[in-house]
């Protein structure tokens, strides 16, 4: 026993000694500019001046080429890349969040798909991808392998959260290479560009809007959240309920963690209470549990809110009640790659790349049900991957690499 | 609760009323007396609770989380835990989606292979921790993972879709145009069944065998117990109930991956709210399945209540603790009480009408709350270190 | 007195058997790492890289924090599953504290370290005096703190000044300082279990409690000890990730999975699950192991599906390695087991706790008892 001790003790001593004699700051780690230390209490979801943005953003029609809406832009703001461009094929490093969500599996399906073109265009040699599970540090983590290890020439970053992921993407922004970062983004602005859909709260809005037209005051809204503490969905909830506020409409909020039990029991508990006029989702999975919590109970159907999700678009069908699907847009996982190959020849790209993002309304539910005909349930309508490679027989066997 | 259960003028009224309160306050007669509480409480915050409808919707709603909570109780009453019952029931809801399809005619054979699976799972945790000497927590810790992540590899995450509603009647439906309660849904005959198996079983001396594996493995050894079959049926018994609970939730929410998660958790939770003591060797299955109607009775009271969805978590960790504690602290002060006075008081008179009351108890499972409970006569308990 | 004479007198036998679990765990480590630089190699990787190991050390850090105070709890047979949101709570309190500004630092820790003792201290006494099995009792402390987290967090919150986040993102050559400081920690707590009073009372009251009672040991204590130094140590691993992430969240503890995480890994570090037995070293390799598992994966881009699956069959291979050859050594004694597996019973005379697997912590407590 004694002895272990004196070993270990004498290692401690020798990597202490180590540390004095050569104590080294990684060179990849340098102070943060100015603009990235002003992260202070974010408990207010609500901004109104993004509010602002993203509800003006909804009405301009986008710029770009038709039919490709992946390629679309809004109020673009361009940058020069000249620096960036060169020739050859590149290798991409792509640090994602996770891939534990049917949205994200079938963006990430979608993603390959494109890297598959872009290989054969000899664009992009490779793409090595680490996914981080869902965690924090397991993504600063990889972001820093990427950095050390990698031999990468652009970063792609899907953020796992906003503000914990800012100081590692300005390492990765520090080596000089470009970074792409898309979906959630980052506080700083040293990323190439930074791909997006409109918002949550270009979502809130539309929801709220619509369930305030189709609704009187007074009336009753249940909304099913997934989890607390996550930006885009805390957006669209902060954006709803403030107008669900306005209007006069009554709105109770439950997290349900996606889990359609969980679901069932809220609505029908709600149920048992007192009506319930409509259902607002912050996301579509479990959609079709909701509904059926209504027929189970022999209420009548509400107005409701899903997602483009494929099980709430055939519901919707099937049931023929009043919704609306709003999207947050799943085709931006082509567009990461493309930004790559353009900003390597040198084209230039919008600084925040604003991709539209607009709900499927009733009179569009047939041609999208059409357009995905035999797609799974968890398939999101608007994935925007019809002339890619794979197309349909990777989606539909959801063959996730 | 207690004053409509106990009404009965009966010779002795006062006696039995005063053995009914302490056996209500006892350790085991706690989650009873929790459950009365909070229904009443639902009942006062929204009377139609109370309605027969309604309360059959209740039971209906539970039934999955109780057919788990009686799996999990023979594998912690036989001193093990079972992590892996969630991924177990996620699993399944899955294979069900994807394998069933919209073809009505595969229900049957699906189902049969679902059962088959759910016994291997189990077996082969029962096996791992028998013959390799594994601690069941690490086994069934590593099941989870594996299961969850190989179901959703399979699947890409996301099943194909819901099955063929006939299948799902199972979960959804049931009986319909009864008088009173309207309609008897399938999953509460079905809890009703698993149930009267369950206690059943338990009488029987296999049942009372794994009791006694958990109490004390070495003299169950002694006495001539196949100790790994033993430990290995509790951990079939608990994925088959997981099984079980899958078909209904099938029915009940559809296919989703998040179907499931952290049933562990609430199963253990539900297992020893009702008495069930960690590490094995007591408790008593009924109230088990007691505890999971007062947990979901706690979720549902809340949901009534308008509990900022924030706080519930925080509500419910606190009532289990206090619960906990106090079947662990009465249980204590029980205990010394009665080693200090040679004759026993209220509790200990329970045993001796024991067996045949039980087995009146026993033929009612299909009651709603078996609230009235003449006592937690685990004999083959109260016999233990009370010398 | 007595105590003092009775509580070591276990350790000496068990010395060489303690040896043995951390060989077992150490050529585990050095088969993963092996079999992980072999599969690097087919790819045209190289595992000993400075980038490569740096990642690994950095994997090991935080659930090394939060494993070490684990393994505290484990051996005196309880468990603690609210680590997680202590984890996130502390990480809150310390970004929130500090504000961006250097001064704020030692107060922040401070005030960080303090929460946690008393959390902890909180679960120590709901187990040791009200008698909740630690499994419920840290279950139900963990629900409260993830409701006070979710009510008064929506995200992530706070500053954490350059200074502080130095601790995360430096490293001395290809190590890591946090991984130092895990390190440095451990050897602390390997102290405190060898070498103090307390430390060999949680062995005794892990072993058995009855038997720790009747030796005139205040059985409480250590138990309460332990839970209060798990919690600080998880608290540690919240400063780290603070630290890290530049700002505190509410969600990063669970994020990580720390709580059953930290208890498979103190499993496979080779401590008793039902406690008595086990040590620090085992634990750090146990952590090791997932460290390099998940490196070579993530490395190899597997999908992160099946890294589950892998980690699920590690865990289990992995204890089953370790447990089958403690068996085949030890089947003295008594009957076809080789085990005499006592049922205890608590403090009250009321509750067997530790019935347990047979034929590991038994002999233990024969010897205890010889």
């Amino acid at each position: 026993m004694r002895r272990r001790f004196t070993v270990a003790s004498a290692m401690v001593g020798a990597l202490a000694l180590i540390a004095l004699a050569g104590c080294t700051t990684d060179p990849n780690v340098s102070a943060p500019s100015e603009e990235a230390a002003e992260t202070e209490e974010a408990v207010e979801w609500f901004d109104q001046e993004l509010f602002d943005k993203q509800d003006a953003e909804r009405d301009v029609v986008p710029e770009g080429p038709e039919g490709q809406p992946w390629l679309q832009t809004i109020n673009a703001e361009l940058v020069d890349t000249a620096q960036y461009a060169s020739q050859g094929a590149k290798k991409a490093c792509f640090a994602n969040a996770s891939i534990s969500n049917p949205w994200r599996q079938t963006g990430w399906i979608t993603m390959n798909e494109q890297l598959k073109v872009l290989q054969e265009a000899g664009a992009i040699s490779e793409m090595e991808t680490r996914d981080a599970q869902d965690s924090d540090d397991t993504q600063i983590a990889d972001i820093d392998y990427f950095i050390n290890e990698g031999n990468c020439d652009v970063f792609i970053i899907s953020p796992n959260s906003t503000a914990a992921m800012t100081p590692a993407v300005e390492r990765a922004c520090d080596t000089g290479k470009p970074v792409i970062v898309f979906d959630r983004g980052v506080e700083t602005d040293c990323p190439v560009t930074f791909i997006h859909p409109i918002g949550g709260f270009a979502w809130g809005i539309d929801t709220a809007e619509f369930l305030i037209d189709e609704l009187e005051e007074g009336d009753k809204v249940v909304a099913l959240r997934i989890l607390p503490g996550v930006d885009v969905l805390e957006q669209r909830w902060a954006a709803a309920e403030k107008l669900f506020d306005e209007a006069g409409i009554e709105a109770v909020d439950y997290f349900t963690g996606a889990d359609p039990a969980e679901i069932k029991k809220i609505i029908s508990d709600e149920l048992a209470k007192g009506d319930v006029q409509g259902v607002w989702m912050d996301a579509g999975d479990g959609a079709v549990a909701a509904i059926e919590a209504f027929e189970d109970a022999g209420a009548d159907y509400p107005v409701m809110t899903g997602e483009d999700e494929m099980s709430f678009l055939r519901k919707w069908k099937e049931t023929g009640l009043t919704g609306l699907a709003p999207v947050y847009s799943n085709f931006q996982w082509r567009t990461p790659l493309l930004a790559a190959q353009m900003i390597f020849a040198g084209q230039q790209v919008p600084k925040e790349w604003v991709l539209p993002q607009s709900p499927i309304t009733a009179e569009e539910v047939d041609q999208y049900l059409a357009l995905n005909e035999g797609m799974p349930d968890g398939h999101y309508a608007k994935f925007g991957g019809e002339d890619l490679p794979g197309y349909p027989q990777v989606w539909e066997d959801r063959i996730i690499p | 609760m207690t004053a409509t259960t106990t009404t009965p003028t009966q010779p002795g009224f006062g006696e039995r009323l005063a053995a009914f309160g302490r056996i209500l306050i006892s350790p085991r007669g706690a989650v009873f007396l929790l459950l009365a509480i909070l229904l009443v409480a639902i009942t006062v915050l929204n009377p139609s609770f109370a309605e027969p409808d309604q309360l059959v919707r209740f039971i209906q709603r539970v039934a999955p989380i109780a057919i788990v909570a009686i799996g999990q109780y023979f594998v912690i009453v036989g001193g093990e835990f079972d992590l892996s019952m969630g991924s177990v029931v996620t699993a399944q809801v899955v294979i069900a989606g994807n394998l069933i399809g919209q073809d009505a005619s595969l229900a049957l054979p699906v189902t049969a292979l679902m059962l088959a699976f759910g016994a291997l799972v189990g077996l082969v945790n029962g096996l791992v921790v028998s013959f390799l000497r594994v601690p069941s927590f690490i086994v069934t810790l590593g099941m989870m993972l594996a299961l969850l992540g190989g179901v959703l590899y399979w699947t890409g995450g996301a099943a194909t879709g819901n099955p063929a509603d006939e299948f799902r009647e199972l979960g959804r439906g049931g009986i319909r145009d009864l008088p009173v309660i309207g309609i008897l849904p399938w999953a509460v005959v079905i809890l009703a069944v698993v149930l009267a198996l369950a206690i059943w079983f338990s009488k029987r001396p296999f049942g009372r065998t794994i009791i006694a594996l958990g109490d004390n493995p070495v003299t169950a050894a002694y006495s001539g117990t196949r100790t790994w079959w033993v430990k290995t049926s509790t951990f079939i018994l608990s994925s088959l109930s997981a099984t079980v609970a899958g078909i209904l939730l099938v029915g009940y929410a559809g296919v989703h991956p998040s179907v499931g998660r952290g049933y562990e958790f609430t199963a253990i939770t539900a297992v020893v709210l009702g008495g069930v003591v960690l590490g094995g060797g007591r408790g008593w299955v009924v109230a088990a399945v007691a505890g999971a109607f007062a947990l979901e009775a706690l979720f549902t009271l809340l949901n009534f209540a308008g509990v900022p969805s924030t706080y519930r978590d925080a509500v419910q960790g606190v009532i289990i603790i206090l619960a906990v504690a106090y079947a662990a602290t009465t249980f204590r002060a029980r205990r010394k009480g009665r080693a200090l006075e040679a004759s026993p008081a209220g509790p200990e008179q329970a045993p001796e009408p024991g067996p045949d009351e039980a087995k009146e108890t026993v033929a009612d499972p299909a009651s709603a709350r078996p609230a009235h409970i003449p006592s937690t006569q685990r004999d083959d308990n109260d016999t233990k270190g009370g010398s | 007195m007595s105590a003092a004479s009775a509580a070591p007198r276990p350790a000496r036998p068990r010395r060489r058997r303690r040896l043995d679990a951390s060989l077992i765990v150490g050529i585990a480590l050095v088969a993963v790492i092996v079999i992980g630089a072999v599969l690097l190699a087919t790819i045209g990787r190289n595992f000993f890289s400075a980038g490569n190991i740096r990642d690994i050390l950095t994997g090991m850090s935080v659930l090394g924090f939060v494993a070490i105070g684990q393994t505290l709890v484990i051996l005196c047979a309880s468990l603690d599953l609210s680590v997680p949101y202590v984890v996130s709570l502390s990480s809150l309190i310390a970004a929130d504290i500090m504000a961006g500004n250097p001064a704020n630092i030692p107060m922040a820790v401070l005030v960080v370290l303090v929460v946690a003792a008393l959390i902890g201290l909180a679960n120590g006494l709901i187990v040791s005096k009200l008698k909740v099995n630690g499994f419920i009792a840290t279950l139900g402390t963990g629900l409260i703190i993830k409701g006070y987290l979710d009510t008064n967090y929506q995200g992530t919150s706070g500053s954490v000044p350059w200074d502080f986040q130095l601790i995360g993102a430096t490293g001395v050559g290809p190590i890591p300082v946090s991984t130092l400081l895990m390190l440095f920690v451990a050897l602390l707590a390997a102290l405190f279990l060898a070498r103090t009073r307390t430390g060999h009372r949680i062995y005794a009251v892990g072993g058995d409690e009855q038997v720790a009672r009747l030796s005139g040991i205040r059985t409480a204590r250590p138990v309460i000890v332990a839970h209060v130094l798990c919690s600080i140590s998880a608290a540690l691993a919240g400063l780290l990730l603070a630290s890290r992430l530049g700002v505190g969240s509410p969600t990063v503890g669970t994020q990580g999975g720390y709580d059953l995480l930290s208890i498979a890994a103190v499993v496979l570090g080779g401590t008793l699950l039902m406690g008595g037995r086990g040590s620090i070293w085992g634990t750090i390799g146990g952590v090791a192991i997932f460290a390099v598992v998940d490196n070579v994966m993530s490395v190899l881009q597997v999908n992160p599906f099946l890294k589950d699956v892998v980690r699920g069959v590690v865990i289990v291979a992995a204890v089953a390695v370790y447990t089958s050859r403690q068996v085949d050594r030890r089947r003295p004694r008594f009957g076809p087991r080789g085990s005499v597996s006592q049922a205890t019973d608590a403090p009250g005379g009321s509750d067997s706790t530790g019935t347990g697997r047979p034929g590991e912590t038994s002999s233990d407590r024969e010897e205890v008892r010889a």
